[in-house]
C-alpha cells in the first residue's frame, strides 16, 4: 500500500472517528439522538450540501474558490420556479434542464472573469455572489414562488422513497458523488484538475490547457449549484428570493475543508468530502436537540471549521514528515 | 575520424540572446554529437545556462538558427522541445507534488481525449518499468512530495527517456546531491551516452566534468570561447579560458586610513549551509567576498544581519561580542545590509522614492511617532543630490526608476543610518557601466570616511579593483583570504571552484 493511500485512509478515518465520537457524545446527553428518525433528519439535511460540495471540491482542488454558489442556487431555483408558476403546461422534469443550464452559465461567467481577466476567484465570486442575488430579486420582482406552484411530483422526490424510506434526493446526491469520483479519479481531465492545483506554473509546461480546465471547474460548480437549486424547491416546496441559497456557500466550503480538501489546491478526495458533509449534517441535527438556539448555530459552524483546519494542518505536517522519512534511505 | 563524419544531433549557428538591451549571448556556434557527454562551463552569467535554455525552448534566441539532425527547427516552447526530443532537467525538478510518481511520469504524454479513461494499472506498470530501467528504487505509487531531489531528478530522466529524448540537458544537477547520488547519476548518464543519446552537462565542478564528460565548451561574457575534448585541456587551461577577459580599468580606491576592527566573525556556522566562517573587517577597509553561485556568501551576510541567524559562532562589533537575531538589532548596532535581489528584498516598489530612502530611519523624520513630511522630503532630497539619483520627482514610485537608480536609492537608505559596517551583496548586478563607476567612487569614499565594508561580488575585476583583501568562499567554507597583492583572477578562481571533499 502506498504511503499516499495510507495517509488518505488515515485522514478519512480521522473524519469518520470524529463523526462517531460526536454522535456518541450527543447520544449520551440525549439518547433519542440514536434513532432512525435522527438519521432521517441528518440525511435530509445533507443532499444539497453534498451536491454543492462536489463542485466546490473541484474548484478548490484547482486552487480557486467559488463563493457565489448560494446565489447561483437561488437564481436557478427562482428561474425554475417561475417556469413552474407561469408556464405550468411545460413538462416539469424540464425544470432540471433549466436549473442546471442556468447554473452552468452563471458558473461560466465566474470562470471567464477568473481566466480571461486574470482576477482572483475570491474577489470575482464575492462580486457575483451579490450580482446573482440582486438579479434574483430583479427577475422575481422580489416575490416568492409559493408551495402551490411547485409540481407535487417534484416535491415527492424529497418524501417518497424507493427503499428503506430513504427519499430520492438522497440517492441523487450520492449518485452525483459517485460520478464525481469517477470523474476525478478515472478521467484525464479529472487528473489535470489535480495537476493544475498542485503546480499551476508547471501545468502549462506539460500541455495542460489551464484556461479550459479552470472554465470547466467553475462551470461544473455552477451546474451542480443549479441542480441543488431545483432540489431546494423539491425539499422545501418554495423558492424565496432572499432566503433560498443564502449561506449555502458557507456550509459547503465548511464541509469541503472539514473533508480534508487542501485550500492550497492539488489534494482532496470525494470520500473525505462526503464524510465532511456528514459531520456537518450531524452537527446541524444535534444542535436543536441539545437545545442550542438557531442563533448560536453559525458560531458553532465557524468553530467547527477552525478546528478542522487546525487538525488538517497538524495531520498534514505529520504526514509530510513521515513521507520524507520514507523517501530517504 | 571515419570517412563520413557523423552528423551532429544539434547544430547551433549564430545563436544570440538579449534581455531588454543587454546582450547575454553572442553568436554562438556549437555542434552537439550523438553519443557524447558535453560540458558547458563558464563563470556565473557567462551565458551557458541561457544557451541551454534556448536549446530547451525556455528562451527563444534573438538571432541564430538551430538544426536538429540537419533540419532547421523552431524550438518555440518546452513542449515543442519535448516533442523534438530535447529535455532540460532543472536542478530542482518541476513536478506535481500531490500526484503520484507514475502520474508525474506520464502527464502530458497521453493522446486521448478529455474524458478518456486513466489507465491506472497500465500507467503504474509502465512507470515501474521506466524507473527500473534506470536501476533506481522508487515506489511509483507514492506521491512526488517528499521524494529526495536525487529521486526527483531520476523521475525527470525517466520522463525524458519515456518520450525518447535524444538530447538531455542537466543544469547543475549535482549541486544538491550527495556523492553517492552523484555516482548513480553519472552511471546513468554514461549508459545513456552509450545508447547514442547526447547529454549536456552544466557544472561548476571541474573534477566532475573531468570524470564524466567527453567534450567541453567554455563560455565567457556571452561568447563561446573554446570547444575541445577534455583530454586536450588541463584544469589550468579551463580556468584561464573561463576568466581570460582583459581586466577592465576601474577607478582604484583612495587610500583610506585603515583603523581598528569594526566587525569580527569567529567560527560562524549554520549546519548544512556554511561552516567555520572566521574573518574581520577593519574601519576604512573594503573586504571582498568572492565565490561562485551557491557558495553561500549571501547566507553568511543574512546571518550577520540577523535575517537567518547562524546556529553557532561569535560576532563582535567594535570589540564587543553581540547577539544578532533580528535585523532591527543589527541596525541598532550600526550594521547595514544592501541585499542582492532588490526587487524582492530591497525596495517597496509602489512607495515613493522619498519613503524608500527614509524607510530605515523613522526616528530622523518623525516626532512622537508622527512622520513629518517636510523632514522626510529634506532628508531624501539631500540623498538624491549626494548620490546623483536620476528621477522625475522624489514622489514618484521607486519602481519607475532604472535599476541603477533604484540601487542608489537603497544605498542612500542605508547611508542615512550612518552605518559603521556596510554589507553590500552584488551591488552592481544588472547596472550599466556608467552607474557602476559612480558606485565604485561612492564605495571608496565611504571607506575613506571610516566605514567598514564587506563587498560580496561575483565580478572578479570588481573585487580586484576595489578591495583591500579578498575572502573566497566555496560550498559553505572560506577557502582563501587574499591580500590585495596576492589576489588575481586565477587565485580567486582556484579557491572558488569546488574540489572533491570540501563540501560543507
Amino acid at each position: 500500500m502506498s504511503l499516499l493511500r495510507a495517509l488518505l485512509i488515515r485522514r478519512e478515518a480521522g473524519i469518520f472517528v470524529m463523526i462517531v465520537l460526536f454522535c456518541l457524545a450527543v447520544g449520551l446527553v440525549k439518547p433519542q439522538f440514536w434513532s432512525l428518525n435522527s438519521l432521517r433528519i441528518i440525511l435530509l439535511l445533507v443532499p444539497l450540501i453534498l451536491i454543492g460540495a462536489m463542485g466546490q471540491m473541484l474548484v478548490i482542488v484547482a486552487r480557486h474558490v467559488d463563493l457565489s454558489i448560494g446565489s447561483i442556487l437561488g437564481f436557478s431555483a427562482m428561474l425554475t420556479g417561475m417556469m413552474f408558476k407561469f408556464h405550468p403546461e411545460i413538462w416539469w422534469p424540464l425544470g432540471f434542464v433549466v436549473a442546471i443550464g442556468t447554473g452552468t452559465i452563471l458558473g461560466l461567467i465566474n470562470g471567464v472573469l477568473v481566466t480571461l481577466f486574470r482576477l482572483p476567484a475570491i474577489i470575482v465570486t464575492l462580486g457575483t455572489l451579490n450580482l446573482y442575488r440582486g438579479l434574483t430579486y430583479i427577475v422575481s420582482d422580489a416575490k416568492q414562488i409559493d408551495r402551490q406552484f411547485v409540481p407535487s411530483a417534484l416535491k415527492a422526490m424529497s418524501q417518497s422513497s424507493p427503499v428503506f424510506g430513504i427519499p430520492w434526493i438522497i440517492f441523487m446526491s450520492l449518485g452525483v458523488a459517485a460520478l464525481t469520483y469517477l470523474f476525478v479519479m478515472h478521467t484525464q481531465v479529472g487528473r489535470q484538475i489535480f495537476a493544475l492545483g498542485s503546480n499551476p506554473v508547471a501545468a502549462p509546461l506539460r500541455g495542460i490547457n489551464v484556461t479550459k480546465v479552470t472554465l470547466l471547474v467553475f462551470a461544473l460548480s455552477g451546474a451542480l449549484s443549479g441542480l441543488a437549486g431545483i432540489m431546494y424547491a423539491s425539499r422545501w416546496g418554495f423558492v424565496n428570493p432572499s432566503n433560498t441559497g443564502a449561506g449555502f456557500e458557507f456550509q459547503v466550503i465548511a464541509a469541503v475543508v472539514i473533508g480534508g480538501v487542501s485550500i492550497n489546491g492539488g489534494s482532496g478526495s470525494v470520500a473525505g468530502t462526503v464524510l465532511g458533509v456528514l459531520l456537518l449534517g450531524c452537527v446541524a441535527a444535534a444542535l436543536p436537540l441539545l437545545g442550542i438556539p438557531g442563533t448560536t448555530q453559525n458560531a458553532i459552524y465557524g468553530a467547527v471549521i477552525l478546528v478542522a483546519l487546525l487538525i488538517d494542518r497538524t495531520v498534514r505536517q505529520q504526514g509530510l514528515r513521515n513521507l520524507s522519512w520514507g523517501g530517504r534511505p | 575520424m571515419t570517412a563520413t563524419p557523423r552528423q551532429p544531433v544539434i547544430s547551433a549557428r549564430g545563436i544570440a540572446k538579449s534581455f531588454a538591451t543587454i546582450e547575454v549571448l553572442r553568436d554562438v556556434d556549437l555542434d552537439l554529437m550523438p553519443g557524447e557527454i558535453h560540458a558547458l562551463l563558464g563563470e556565473n552569467g557567462a551565458g551557458k545556462s541561457t544557451f541551454a535554455k534556448i536549446l530547451a525552448g525556455v528562451h527563444r534566441p534573438t538571432r541564430g538558427k538551430l538544426a536538429l539532425n540537419g533540419a532547421t527547427v523552431e524550438v518555440g516552447s518546452p513542449i515543442v522541445a519535448q516533442k523534438l526530443g530535447i529535455t532540460l532537467i532543472h536542478q530542482e525538478p518541476i513536478s506535481f507534488p500531490d500526484l503520484t510518481v507514475a502520474e508525474n511520469l506520464v502527464l502530458g504524454r497521453h493522446a486521448g481525449g478529455w474524458l478518456s479513461k486513466v489507465p491506472w494499472a497500465r500507467m503504474t506498470q509502465d512507470a515501474r518499468r521506466m524507473i527500473d530501467l534506470l536501476g533506481v528504487r522508487i515506489d511509483v505509487a507514492r506521491p512526488m512530495r517528499g521524494l529526495s531531489i536525487a529521486d526527483q531528478q531520476m523521475v525527470e530522466i525517466a520522463r525524458a527517456l519515456a518520450s525518447d529524448s535524444r538530447v538531455i540537458i542537466m543544469d547543475e544537477p549535482t549541486a544538491p546531491l550527495t556523492p553517492k547520488e552523484t555516482e548513480t547519476l553519472f552511471a546513468i548518464a554514461r549508459r545513456l551516452r552509450d545508447e547514442g543519446r547526447t547529454i549536456v552537462f552544466i557544472s561548476h565542478r571541474l573534477e566532475e566534468v573531468r570524470a564524466l564528460c567527453d567534450r567541453v565548451t567554455v563560455f565567457r561574457d556571452g561568447n563561446k570561447v573554446i570547444t575541445d575534448t577534455i583530454e586536450n585541456l588541463s584544469d589550468a587551461d579551463i580556468i584561464r579560458h573561463m576568466i581570460g577577459r582583459p581586466l577592465k580599468e576601474y577607478m582604484h580606491k583612495q587610500g583610506a586610513q585603515i583603523g581598528g576592527v569594526a566587525l569580527r566573525v569567529e567560527n560562524l556556522s549554520l549546519p548544512g549551509v556554511f561552516r567555520d566562517i572566521s574573518f574581520e573587517v577593519r574601519k576604512g577597509e573594503i573586504v571582498g567576498l568572492g565565490g561562485l553561485v551557491g557558495a553561500r556568501r549571501t547566507d553568511v551576510a543574512q546571518a550577520l544581519f540577523g535575517i537567518t541567524p547562524a546556529a553557532s559562532g561569535v560576532v563582535s562589533v567594535n570589540g564587543t561580542a553581540v547577539s544578532i537575531t533580528d535585523p532591527s538589532q543589527a541596525i541598532a548596532l550600526g550594521l547595514a545590509f544592501v541585499p542582492e535581489d532588490r526587487a524582492a528584498a530591497g525596495i517597496f516598489r509602489s512607495l515613493s522614492v522619498e519613503q524608500n530612502i527614509t524607510a530605515a530611519v523613522p526616528g530622523k523624520i518623525s516626532w512622537l511617532g508622527v512622520i513629518r513630511h517636510r523632514a522626510e522630503a529634506a532628508l531624501a532630497a539631500d540623498s538624491v543630490a549626494r548620490l546623483r539619483i536620476r528621477l522625475a520627482s522624489p514622489r514618484q514610485p521607486i519602481g519607475e526608476l532604472s535599476g541603477g537608480n533604484q540601487q542608489k536609492a537603497i544605498l542612500a537608505r542605508w547611508l542615512l543610518t550612518d552605518p559603521q559596517v556596510l554589507i553590500l551583496d552584488e551591488p552592481t548586478r544588472g547596472i550599466d557601466i556608467g552607474v557602476k563607476a559612480e558606485f565604485y567612487d561612492m564605495i571608496g569614499a565611504l571607506a575613506a570616511s571610516g566605514c567598514a565594508i564587506l563587498l560580496i561580488s561575483s565580478e572578479l575585476p570588481e573585487l580586484l579593483a576595489l578591495c583591500d583583501r579578498v575572502l573566497v568562499m566555496s560550498e559553505g567554507r572560506l577557502t582563501a583570504n587574499l591580500m590585495r597583492g596576492e589576489a588575481t583572477q586565477e587565485t580567486i578562481m582556484q579557491a572558488a571552484v569546488p574540489r572533491a571533499g570540501v563540501a560543507a
